[in-house]
């Protein structure tokens, strides 16, 4: 058997004008051209979207989940960040 | 001496999100097992789907109408579909797709033992739309739950497919109910055939289902077989009764005090014999799986080598 397995695509998809393109999976696909029409088939058969990205999988660089907890630590002593973190007296309006 | 307080384990941590209802994602660390396990189960997902797509498939050009024939096409798109959607997922288990192929054409993988059974009538379209994509369902409604993210939202997908298959299913058998004396008798008999081989969907029966109390304690499966299996049957009941159809079940009765059906023995032996290779399409099944895969190879040679070709001369084009 030789070793010919298409690359991986992520798919992203932008399911109405406005809206941002979101993840909806992969597929493989010879290149990007197939990659997006393959994705059309596979995930837009009943209009879910107007626009379509398609990303190599290989050139996606994430977060190491094990390192979540230190990473996203610095945001979470941050309160002050948050409308809610201020009192406003009740007779203020439109704030 | 006092036992010193250990920290928990990795086993235990994991355990933990899984029981506050926390999605393990694709780079989170994972039991060994629970890796294996879902590649097997969503693996075997796929294949089913893939599989699935053979016995509808031998009626496309003989559909009765070209309403009929449109339907049926779209349906199994979708199972192709579905089939892709879930091979995906098990690819981020860190699978490949050739080896999940290698392992359905090689007979080590299984699928569901339903798609072993022929499609001889028409009605047989109804009765696979309407009982065996209906038991898919009701298998598959859980799944949307189920712990890993990727296999989660890859069934919340197919389940907003699903539906429509079910009742296209219904809808062929309610016509075949409301026609000629030889149609209902078509789709009696249909019904008869395919009853029990549904009721075997679900798998083994719980205290003959060795991987279940791990299944549920990983939240990867939320309801035992037999439980489902005896929802399936008080769903389709009332359906058969309206159709006007007799469920092939001597033993089928109202039980009151259970506010449920009581029904018959699901035939095990033939199960058994079913998965373990001898039933009466599993060659048929398998081979057209292995002789599409290889007739396709060149396609898949050819599409890599011109995306190859491309690329080298687009690299040309921006060197000069």
């Amino acid at each position: 058997m030789n070793n010919s397995e298409w690359p991986l695509w992520e798919v992203f998809i932008r399911s109405k004008q406005g809206l941002d393109h979101k993840h909806v999976g992969s597929l493989h696909a010879a290149d990007a051209a197939m990659a997006v029409q393959n994705a059309r088939d596979v995930y837009t058969r009943r209009l879910e979207g107007v626009s379509i990205w398609v990303v190599e999988s290989k050139h996606i660089h994430a977060s190491n989940p094990d390192e979540a907890a230190e990473f996203f630590d610095p945001a979470a002593d941050k309160v002050y960040r948050h409308p809610t973190f201020y009192d406003v007296p009740d007779s203020i309006k439109h704030m | 001496m006092e036992t010193p307080t250990l920290a928990p384990t990795p086993e235990e941590q994991f355990q933990a999100r899984i029981d506050a209802d926390v999605r393990i994602e694709p780079k989170d660390w994972m039991p060994d097992a629970y890796r294996k396990t879902l590649i097997r189960q969503i693996s075997q997902h796929a294949h089913s789907e893939l599989v699935g797509m053979l016995p509808e498939g031998n009626w496309i050009t003989r559909a009765p109408s070209l309403r009929r024939k449109s339907i049926l096409l779209a349906k199994v798109q979708d199972e192709a579909g579905h089939g892709l959607y879930l091979y995906s997922a098990a690819e981020t288990l860190g699978t490949t797709r050739d080896q999940m192929l290698a392992d359905l054409h090689s007979g080590k993988a299984k699928y569901s033992s339903i798609f072993n059974y022929p499609t001889l009538s028409w009605a047989d379209m109804g009765c696979v739309g309407w009982l065996v994509d209906g038991a898919a369902i009701l298998n598959q409604v859980p799944l949307c739950r189920t712990s890993y993210g990727p296999y989660a939202r890859a069934m919340v997908r197919v389940c907003k497919e699903e539906s429509f298959h079910q009742r296209q299913g219904f809808e062929v058998m309610q016509t075949l109910c409301e026609g000629s004396a030889v149609q209902k008798e078509m789709a009696q008999e249909s019904l008869n055939r395919w009853w029990w081989p549904t009721l075997m969907m679900f798998g083994p029966a719980d205290d003959a289902s060795p991987n279940t109390e791990q299944s549920m304690k990983w939240r990867i499966k939320r309801f035992t077989n037999d439980e489902l299996r005896q929802k399936f049957v008080d769903m389709m009941v009332p359906q058969a009764e309206f159709l006007g159809l007799t469920v092939p079940d001597e033993k089928l009765k109202w039980n009151e005090a259970r506010q449920a059906y009581d029904f018959g023995e699901v035939n095990w032996d033939e199960f058994w014999s079913v998965v373990k290779g001898n039933g009466m399409c599993n060659h048929e099944r398998l081979q057209a799986r292995v002789q599409a895969h290889e007739e396709g190879a060149w396609v898949r040679e050819a599409a890599l080598a011109h995306a190859e070709k491309r690329q080298a001369r687009e690299a040309v084009a921006v060197a000069a």
